[in-house]
């Protein structure tokens, strides 16, 4: 007998005698009811979570954006910095490398930075969420370089959890790798207590566009 | 095994851990309370989240077959395993088939229950843990002491030390803990950028879609599911869920739950192969090991609905004296003294039902609202009926109790010599619980001898 098939025997056998098959009450706040996308009190929401993570939020109007932006870049005295195919054009005074043909790992690991937008962003809980589109880039591109800069249209901005998995079921769907981002890089694992700074980038400055 | 009793008084003996581990639990039980205080629908999201874990225990062979559907039509592999020594072999196959003696992992329990590590070094394959925890436990040899953070027992002091003996040789680290985890960025990023094989475990995998989840803050698990070309994934069964939708549950009881934050810093979750994304190889690894001979006991299969938070060990009166090591299982805690023994065997862990006071606060915290006190009840009851051999003082005192309740004339002989043996024949019968406890004193008056005088 093959282990699938093995496996698959005792799993029913230990279901003998017949399993009841629960319904799965709903009764916590599904989509919607936390509140209304891109609303200002979701997005306030937003923009003080992401900032509890040690990542800095800048708040702009679209005309503002790319002052913001390089105003960003001069900050932190970036020279070089990625952007994905068809990605955000507002970088100026720096070098843009798009990443077409895509850069090798050890070629993402010599940028000062990267700059990408997201597919969404949840305010209860400070998150933004990548989804390997247009807009957030393929996953290396967010994950080796030690900056990410992220540009999240306010309209974006959902309430909660729930919200954000329902508009992402598409996504799921089509098999789009799914990243979702709380502040920069952090361990827990020195006494237990958040320290930012590990793997991932250890810099994350978030620019939230409202139209 | 020395057994939960000898172990803990050997953990009892380092106050060095005591205090680590008192320190750190308390500041996570604090910071939990705020974390799940925040949600008004708390409570209603434990209750969705049992049951959707009860549903994938009673459908289990319907979803783990769509889950396996859903990978392959995504452009993965699926492999089954009987125990750990086949999943083992998958993963050593798939690393000598891409010719690497190294492989990078990401924290898993999956794996370290299967000693696949130790596997792989028989193979002439060296596993790199990349979890900044999980690094210190293999750069000091040491075992772990605590399902999400394996270190927890060491301070910073102690891993500062280690590291400017091991991977920092040379350099002055200072106390700052950022410092600590700059010196684990600069000696992994190497391995990141050229390791061609990962090895993960899984927090959730979907069937509707067949994606899969880790769960994480450092990035170590980015790195390891995103930049090599091949990644392997070793899943027990038991961590399947039914649909897409229900991660909208668990991405909010987790993260809370285990380090008591709003949102851990990354979650990655992938669908099989993504074109020109990732990994152009992926293999998932549906490991029983034990999980059906769970799943087989009505009342202990609650168990298996487990999310490996920890915050049951974190809230334990009992785990946070101990340690995490005196349950001599890479499952510690209140959730390890239920689940080693089922998982691993009754005669390999027949103590670790007892390593409990039975208080409750485990479950309270549980995020699936598994019933630790009763499991623990009902296990002890099955260590005393099916090790007969051992326990068999208890045995007898339990089998003299049911004789005696048996019976009229027996339960009243009984009562009489209650009152004559209290005193020296109880104290020389109950030693070591009479030198801290006053023995009740047994009325002067059965209700039986009263019931008798009242109405004769």
């Amino acid at each position: 007998m093959s282990a699938r098939a093995d496996v698959l025997a005792r799993i029913r056998g230990a279901l003998e005698p017949a399993v009841a098959v629960p319904e799965v009450p709903r009764e916590y706040r599904g989509p919607g009811a936390a509140g209304e996308t891109g609303s200002a009190v979701i997005v306030d929401r937003f923009c003080e979570r992401v900032a509890e993570y040690q990542a800095t939020v800048t708040r702009v109007s679209a005309a503002e954006l790319r002052e913001a932006v390089a105003s960003l870049c001069r900050g932190r005295g970036a020279q070089r910095i990625a952007v994905p195919p068809g990605g955000p054009d507002v970088l100026a005074g720096v070098e843009v490398v798009v990443d077409e043909p895509p850069l090798s790992p050890q070629a993402l690991d010599q940028l000062d930075g990267v700059l990408t937008g997201c597919a969404l962003a949840i305010a209860e809980t400070g998150t933004i969420v990548l989804d390997g589109g247009q807009r957030s880039g393929r996953r290396a591109l967010t994950l080796v370089p030690d900056w990410h800069m992220c540009i999240v249209e306010a309209s974006a901005v959902v309430a909660g959890v729930p919200d954000a998995v329902a508009a992402l079921a598409g996504a799921a769907a089509e098999g789009r790798p799914i990243t979702l981002v709380s502040g920069p890089s952090a361990t827990s694992d020195i006494e237990l207590d958040r320290v930012e700074g590990v793997h991932g980038p250890r810099t994350l400055d978030v620019i939230v566009v409202s139209a | 095994m020395k057994g939960f009793p000898a172990a803990a008084h050997e953990t009892l003996q380092n106050a060095q851990l005591r205090r680590n581990l008192g320190k750190a639990t308390t500041t996570i039980r604090a910071k939990r309370l705020r974390a799940v205080g925040e949600l008004p629908d708390w409570e209603a999201l434990r209750d969705a989240g049992a049951a959707i874990k009860a549903r994938a225990m009673a459908t289990l062979p319907e979803q783990l077959e769509r889950l396996e559907e859903s990978v392959t039509r995504a452009g993965g592999t699926v492999h089954w395993a009987r125990d750990g020594a086949e999943a083992n072999a998958i993963v050593a196959q798939v690393a000598r088939a891409h010719g690497s003696r190294e492989v990078i992992k990401v924290k898993s329990l999956a794996t370290d229950e299967i000693g696949l590590n130790d596997a792989l070094a028989e193979q002439g394959i060296s596993a790199i843990e990349t979890d900044l925890a999980e690094l210190i436990l293999q750069l000091s040899n040491d075992k772990t002491t605590h399902i999400l953070v394996p270190a927890i027992h060491r301070n910073r002091m102690e891993i500062r030390a280690l590291f400017e003996q091991t991977i920092a040789k040379g350099e002055q680290l200072g106390d700052e803990a950022s410092a600590i985890a700059e010196a684990a960025r600069k000696h992994l990023r190497a391995k990141f950028l050229s390791v061609p094989v990962a090895v993960s475990g899984a927090n959730f995998g979907v069937a509707e879609t067949g994606t899969v989840a880790v769960v994480e803050s450092e990035g170590n698990g980015r790195m390891c599911t995103t930049l090599p070309d091949v990644l392997v994934t070793v899943m027990g069964i038991e961590k399947i869920l039914p649909e897409w939708r229900d991660l909208e549950v668990f991405l909010q009881l987790l993260p809370r739950s285990s380090t008591a934050e709003r949102m851990n810093p990354y979650t990655s979750l992938w669908t099989g192969v993504r074109p020109g994304d990732g990994p152009q190889e992926f293999h998932l690894i549906l490991l029983d090991g034990g999980r059906t001979n769970v799943l087989a006991d009505e009342v202990g299969r609650q168990a298996l609905h487990c999310i490996r938070c920890s915050a049951c060990l974190n809230s334990c009166p009992v785990y946070s004296r101990v340690g995490g090591q005196a349950y001599e299982s890479v499952y510690p805690g209140p959730i390890g003294a239920v689940l080693s023994p089922q998982l691993f065997g009754l005669d390999v862990h027949p103590t670790l039902p007892w390593a409990s006071s039975l208080c409750g606060a485990c479950y309270d915290v549980c995020p699936v609202k598994i019933e630790i006190p009763s499991l623990l009840v009902h296990l002890r009851g099955r260590v005393v009926r099916e090790q007969k051999r051992r326990f068999s003082g208890e045995r007898a005192a339990m089998a003299t109790v049911a004789s005696v309740f048996a019976s009229r004339a027996r339960f009243e002989r009984a009562q009489k010599l209650a009152r004559l043996g209290r005193g020296p024949i109880a104290k020389a019968m109950l030693p070591g619980w009479t030198a801290m406890r006053e023995l009740p004193d047994p009325p002067k008056e059965t209700f039986r001898e009263w019931w008798r005088e009242r109405s004769g």
